[in-house]
C-alpha cells in the first residue's frame, strides 16, 4: 500500500518537474510546478510529516507560486521561441549526472538497508508538537536568524522593486 | 512494507538534476527561478525522508529554514526581475550582456 502511494506521488513529481522545464510558456512551467507542489505535500504525509505537507500548500503553494503568477502576469511574457545555445552539453551534463546518481544508490542498497534508529526516537515524530519543541529550544538561535533574513529580504525586495529611488536620494 | 530511502534519494536526485538542467537551458529568469525551487524541494524531500527514517525530527525543522530562505530568494529574486524589465525591458539573460559589449 505505501509503494503504491509513493510510486503515484514520485512518478508525477517527475513528470511535472520535468514539465516545468521543458514547457515553452512560463504560466504552464508555473503551474505544472503548483501540481508538483501539491505532490510533494502528499508525499510528506504519507512520510509521517503532516504538519510539514500542511505548511508546504500554505506557503509554497499559497504565497510563492502566487507571487511568481502575479509577476508572469504583470510583465506579460511571452512563451520562450528557443532553449538556451548550451541545451546540448547541459542535457549530455544531466543525463550523465542523473545515471550515475541511480547507479550509485541502487549499488549501496544493500549497504543502507538496516534501518538505524537514533538514541532518543521521538515518539510520533512529524507532529506539530515535536516541531515545536524542538524549534524552541534546539534551534532557537536559527530560528531567530531565519526571522532576520526574512526582515533583510522584506526590506530589499521593497528597495529594489520601487521606481525612482535615485531621484528621491538626490533631493 | 515500508518504502526503502533509497528510493526517495532516486526521486530526489532526479528533480534536483532536473532543476539544475533548467538552470542551464532556459532564458528566461522567471523559469530559471522556477528550477530553483525545483531543486530546493529536492532537498526538503530528502530532509523529510532521512527525517523520517532515523526518527529524528531536525530534518524537519531545516525544511523550515529551508522554506524561509526559499520565500526570501523569491522576494528579491522578483524584485530584482522588475526592476530588470523595467531598465532593459528584457527578462532573457541572453539580452543581459552590458558588461560584454
Amino acid at each position: 500500500m505505501d509503494h503504491i502511494f509513493f510510486f503515484y506521488f514520485a512518478a508525477v513529481i517527475a513528470t511535472t518537474s520535468v514539465l516545468v522545464v521543458a514547457l515553452r510558456n512560463p504560466v504552464y512551467s508555473a503551474l505544472s510546478l503548483l501540481i508538483m507542489f501539491f505532490h510533494v505535500a502528499g508525499l510528506y504525509v504519507t512520510l509521517h510529516a503532516e504538519f510539514l505537507a500542511a505548511v508546504q500548500i500554505v506557503v509554497y503553494a499559497g504565497a510563492i507560486l502566487v507571487l511568481y503568477l502575479f509577476v508572469v502576469m504583470l510583465l506579460s511574457i511571452k512563451s520562450e521561441e528557443r532553449y538556451h545555445n548550451q541545451l546540448p552539453v547541459a542535457g549530455l551534463l544531466g543525463v550523465m549526472l542523473c545515471t550515475e546518481v541511480i547507479l550509485l544508490l541502487i549499488q549501496s542498497r544493500t549497504a543502507a538497508s538496516a534501518p538505524a534508529v537514533s538514541a532518543d526516537p521521538v515518539a510520533g515524530a512529524g507532529n506539530t508538537e515535536t516541531i515545536g519543541e524542538a524549534l524552541y529550544s534546539t534551534y532557537l538561535f536559527p530560528f531567530e536568524v531565519a526571522s532576520l533574513i526574512l526582515l533583510v529580504a522584506m526590506i530589499g525586495a521593497i528597495i529594489l522593486a520601487k521606481k525612482d529611488l535615485n531621484e528621491h536620494v538626490q533631493q | 512494507m515500508t518504502v526503502p530511502l533509497s528510493y526517495y534519494l532516486v526521486l530526489s536526485g532526479f528533480v534536483f538534476l532536473t532543476g539544475v538542467v533548467g538552470v542551464l537551458i532556459r532564458r528566461n529568469i522567471i523559469v530559471i527561478l522556477l528550477s530553483v525551487e525545483l531543486m530546493l524541494n529536492a532537498t526538503n524531500i530528502n530532509f523529510v525522508a532521512f527525517s523520517e527514517y532515523f526518527h529524528n525530527v531536525a530534518g524537519q525543522v531545516f525544511v523550515f529554514f529551508a522554506l524561509t530562505v526559499a520565500a526570501a530568494e523569491v522576494a528579491i529574486g522578483l524584485a530584482i526581475i522588475i526592476a530588470l524589465h523595467r531598465t532593459n525591458s528584457s527578462i532573457y539573460i541572453d539580452d543581459l550582456n552590458l558588461l560584454k559589449r
